[in-house]
């Protein structure tokens, strides 16, 4: 998320909207991209309901046993088809911008 | 205190695996290249390995002013630090590795799901109004969505 904001420009200028969601409440969010100075949208799925649509649910992964989505990244055209997408193997490891960036300059 | 009486080599091998346990989530994982493989933490790992080996000797050394409690000291200090590395290992190479499968998310081709969430200010937020929505004053070209696993 770090590395997306730092290229939010590069993001901007290919057309692309990145949006974040986790089931962390709004307040949550919130005091995320104060800290953090996240300027993209953070959206609140509290019940994972959005991460079961995705497959993404990561079963009593997170604080206190609940249900967390599993980190992935989708990059979705403007008719809502899916042209890229990341489901990390390791979450200690994510997606280059640089790679995301590559494939956003290519949609039309 | 004599410098002669304090085993400064096996200190020196446990602090730096601590450090090299603590630096990779207060440091090397915010550049990319130490964060996909923690080489500067195994490389931290590497450098106190051989402090504690210097620190072992040193403590079963025969000189010893106290010898027993030397080889004990020298004996528990060396094994915390195996379980602080093995410890880190299991942490990023099985810990980050237990994720589920996600066979059936969405592949390249096939339609995202839609949704409408609220945002950081309640206000609620649709796939389909992201995709219509102008980036920089002009028509938009997609969506980059991360889901990520949450703050707490």
């Amino acid at each position: 998320m770090r590395s997306i904001e730092q290229n939010l420009e590069n993001f901007k200028q290919a057309g692309i909207h990145p949006v974040a969601i986790s089931v962390d409440s709004p307040e949550t969010s919130r005091d995320l991209s104060q800290d953090q100075g996240y300027t993209f949208p953070i959206l609140s799925d509290p019940g994972a309901e959005v991460a079961r649509r995705y497959d993404l649910v990561h079963v009593g992964a997170g604080a206190n046993g609940g249900n967390i989505a599993r980190p992935a990244e989708f990059l979705i055209d403007t008719t809502g088809t899916v042209r890229w997408l990341n489901l990390t193997d390791n979450y200690w490891v994510r997606a280059r911008p640089e790679e995301i960036l590559e494939v956003a300059q290519s949609l039309k | 205190m004599n410098v002669r009486r304090i085993n400064w080599p096996l200190w020196v091998g446990f602090l730096l695996t601590l450090a090299a346990f603590m630096t990779y989530v207060s440091v090397f994982v915010y550049f990319p290249v130490t964060r996909d493989f923690p080489w500067a933490n195994l490389l931290i790992f590497a450098v106190a390995a051989v402090f504690l080996i210097m620190g072992l000797r040193r403590g079963f050394a025969s000189d010893r002013p106290r010898p027993t409690r030397s080889k004990v000291v020298a004996s528990i200090v060396s094994v915390l630090s195996v379980a602080v590395f093995g410890f880190f290992i299991f942490v990023f190479f099985i810990g980050g590795r237990s994720l589920p499968a996600s066979d059936r998310a969405p592949q390249v081709g096939e339609r995202a799901p839609e949704f409408s969430l609220p945002d950081t200010t309640g206000k609620q937020v649709s796939l389909t109004h992201l995709l219509s929505t102008p980036v920089n004053g002009l028509a938009p070209k997609g969506v980059l969505l991360i889901f990520y696993r949450g703050y707490w």
